[in-house]
């Protein structure tokens, strides 16, 4: 469905939409102004790629650089398999995404782009790549496309960074972080495709109009992906601070009795349904509420669906997903996903339950990336929300008498 | 004045030799699978010429002194 911003214009399924039309809809690209940051920066917008930074701040530290020239990395990867938003973003609004590249650029002075998105993304590549076709050389020719792999960390910073560099789409310790050190040892803004489209209806509209899309307070508008126990799952654009219950009845409602929300996708936290359905979908009072917006998934958990073993199938897919650099992820996700496959299988016994707290302190934020730091966040919210199916399955599995 | 150094460790290198806890026990521990725990913090005065030399002696060069301001290597 259409929304007030990023997602106006032609039905979303008749595909992407032309330089022309988009031009003709909102105007031509406009001039790189001096005060372009300051707008940004007074518009309130957060990055949308998972971490909610502040867009102007990042701008304005690779403008603030000292010498030499920058790097927009436009990041349209989108690892998250329960994200769609950004896929949908680059299939039907293309040149917004573009806008906001080369809006950036001229921001912090940097004289090439990279549009770096999922190989395992044909239709995004293809209306990227064509949209870019349809733009001027002047424009063109500061672009390169570069084709990441699959996988859940080849979108985290670093990680882009590293695939244009080198070619292995794998995190980086930091420091230096890419808006220090990054493409070819420049500072580099990485900036996911969403916040550049937000940038360039900003820089047309103005920051004052971006703050009044949103609610109460909070500023613009958000890409959701809504999935799991609804009528309509998909992609949606909605005021900053709308609540999941409007949220949930735009996409027609739960389908059946729902247990528990995701928030943020694997990389989030579960919330009980008592506590999600008002909750406010801002990146700050989630963010202080500890279950950050991350890149705006929301999946409903059905009530049919045992929470253990979902748990257990996503934990064992992060740790599959491991760059498998370093030690304490590689083994200590493994180690937490056997165990969440022992209990979820009905093979443990109280053991499990002390061993995953304390690995999960062991692995939190010993490593390069924070994808253990993620997987932890995850998992603890698991065993808060769901303790009692953690404790029931741990008993059955002790009642069975069977060794852990 | 002190210096105000922390060990650094990049992750990406290590490869859960733990020579550094073996040789600097009162900072560095290893958890379940071999790999180092560093304490968080300055190192003590004392420890100092213990830590430069942990530093030195990593198969893998994965340590490094570095100013306690600094963010990032952990």
């Amino acid at each position: 469905m259409s929304g007030p911003g990023l997602l106006d214009g032609r039905d979303l399924r008749t595909g992407a939409e032309s330089l022309r039309e988009h031009e003709s809809r909102l105007g031509p690209l406009p001039p790189a102004r001096p005060d372009l940051i300051k707008t940004i920066e007074r518009s309130g917008l957060l990055g949308r790629g998972g971490a909610s930074f502040p867009v102007g701040a990042k701008w304005r530290s690779v403008a603030g650089r000292p010498s030499g020239s920058a790097v927009v990395l436009t990041n349209g990867s989108e690892g998250e398999p329960l994200s769609r938003k950004d896929q949908v973003l680059m299939e039907c609004r293309p040149h917004l995404v573009l806008d906001g590249a080369f809006l950036a650029a001229g921001a912090v002075g940097a004289d090439r782009v990279f549009l770096y998105l999922g190989e395992d993304h044909p239709t995004a590549v293809a209306a990227m790549t064509r949209a870019l076709g349809e733009r001027p050389s002047s424009q063109r020719r500061r672009v390169q496309v570069r084709l990441g792999p699959q996988g859940y960390v080849t979108g985290e910073e670093s990680a882009a960074v590293n695939f244009v560099n080198t070619g292995v789409a794998a995190p980086t310790s930091i420091p230096p972080r890419p808006f220090e050190r990054g493409v070819a040892g420049q500072p580099t803004v990485v900036q996911n495709v969403e916040s550049l489209a937000h940038a360039a209806l900003i820089a047309r509209r103005g920051d004052d109009w971006f703050r009044s899309q949103g609610r109460d307070g909070s500023a613009g508008t958000v890409l959701l992906t809504i999935g799991g126990a609804v009528h309509r799952p998909g992609v949606l654009e909605v005021p900053a601070g709308i609540t999941v219950a409007e949220v949930l009845s735009l996409a027609g409602g739960a389908s059946g009795s729902v247990s528990a929300a995701l928030v943020g996708g694997y990389f989030g936290s579960w919330v009980e349904a008592s506590r999600a359905r008002e909750l406010r979908l801002d990146a700050h009072s989630l963010h202080a509420g500890g279950n950050p917006l991350g890149c705006g998934v929301l999946w409903l958990l059905p009530a049919t669906s045992s929470p253990v073993g979902v748990t257990a199938r996503i934990m064992r897919y992060l740790a599959g997903e491991s760059a498998s650099q370093c030690g304490p992820c590689y083994f200590g996700l493994q180690a937490l996903a056997d165990a969440c496959e022992r209990i979820a299988g009905g093979h443990s016994n109280g053991g499990d339950l002390d061993r995953l707290c304390r690995w999960c302190s062991h692995v939190s934020g010993r490593g390069a990336c924070r994808h253990p730091d993620g997987a932890v966040t995850f998992l603890r919210s698991a065993l808060r929300v769901f303790e009692a199916e953690f404790s029931a399955a741990v008993n059955e599995g002790g009642s069975l008498g069977v060794r852990s | 004045m002190s210096e105000g150094l922390e060990i650094g460790i990049d992750r990406t290198r290590c490869n859960g030799h733990a020579l550094c806890a073996e040789l600097l026990p009162e900072l560095i521990r290893v958890d379940d699978w071999g790999y180092p725990i560093i304490a968080a913090g300055t190192v003590p005065e004392h420890l100092l010429e213990h830590a430069r030399r942990v530093v030195a002696r990593c198969p893998v060069l994965a340590l490094r002194l570095r100013r306690s301001s600094t963010q990032g290597l952990h």
